[in-house]
């Protein structure tokens, strides 16, 4: 799962506002194939980091509860433009993806 | 609304047992996973998921605010806002009481991340979406009900 994240970055007065899309599949285990009627296996974001200049200013762990292609969005005061602000998200079989932006 | 996706919708509700203990057992495997919170995700009560979460009791606050439609035409995507302006606040968590995992996300905050996030969940059916929120070590919760018409099966 390797497809890039979209993401932007911008400021409001004094304050980094972030929005971020990922692209996975979010299976919570739970969901049949309507063909096989076999189990479709778990397969979601468990963990997601979000840095502002290699400073950690999230840290989230979701279940399989997020939609399929989360969206994230989050703002850290203090940050100004130019700033790098970067996301990262590892899933339940060790698949993991990470994007990079400078705060416009 | 098509009958076969109705059947597949509730035989999916009654095999959750099941694909949770093998969700409980995948994810022990996984090494990398020594941090998430299973016992917390695994949990099928909202009780249950915060002392899994280590939260205490948490203490119902006008200071929260959830936005989320009152009417969610598919509860595979529901988006949510939490905005918490409680001085100090370090963590939200979102559950959805009527799934059958309702905790949905932990986020924690730090170095100036405000207390806001904002995203998309799952919704079985319809259920109060709350909020929990960790400041100064201490919790709090606020909750809203959103109606979902055509059930996400999330859990």
């Amino acid at each position: 799962m390797a497809e890039p994240m979209k993401m932007r970055a911008s400021m409001s007065g004094d304050v980094a506002d972030v929005k971020v899309l990922m692209n996975h599949p979010m299976e919570t285990g739970l969901r049949k194939d309507a063909k096989t009627g076999q189990l479709i296996p778990a397969h979601f974001i468990n963990e997601v980091t979000a840095t502002l200049n290699g400073k950690t200013v999230l840290a989230a762990q979701w279940g399989g509860g997020i939609s399929k292609n989360p969206y994230l969005g989050f703002k850290v005061k203090g940050a100004k433009a130019g700033d790098k602000v970067a996301v990262s998200w590892k899933d339940n079989k060790g698949e993991s993806n990470t994007a990079e932006a400078a705060i416009g | 609304m098509n009958a076969l996706r109705r059947n597949v919708l509730k035989s999916a509700g009654m095999a959750s047992v099941v694909a949770m203990a093998a969700t409980a057992g995948l994810l022990k495997s996984g090494s990398a996973l020594a941090a998430w919170n299973a016992s917390a995700f695994d949990a099928k009560s909202v009780p249950d998921a915060l002392k899994g979460m280590g939260a205490a009791t948490p203490a119902e606050s006008k200071d929260i605010s959830i936005k989320a439609p009152d009417i969610a035409e598919n509860g595979a995507v529901v988006p949510v806002e939490v905005t918490s302006s409680i001085a100090g606040t370090t963590g939200i968590a979102i559950f959805a009481e009527k799934n059958a995992t309702p905790l949905i996300a932990d986020f924690k905050m730090s170095n100036g991340a405000e207390g806001y996030v904002s995203t998309r969940i799952k919704m079985g059916q319809t259920a109060m979406v709350r909020a929990v929120v960790t400041a100064g070590g201490k919790t709090y919760t606020a909750a809203k009900e959103v109606k979902v018409t055509i059930g996400g099966c999330g859990g």
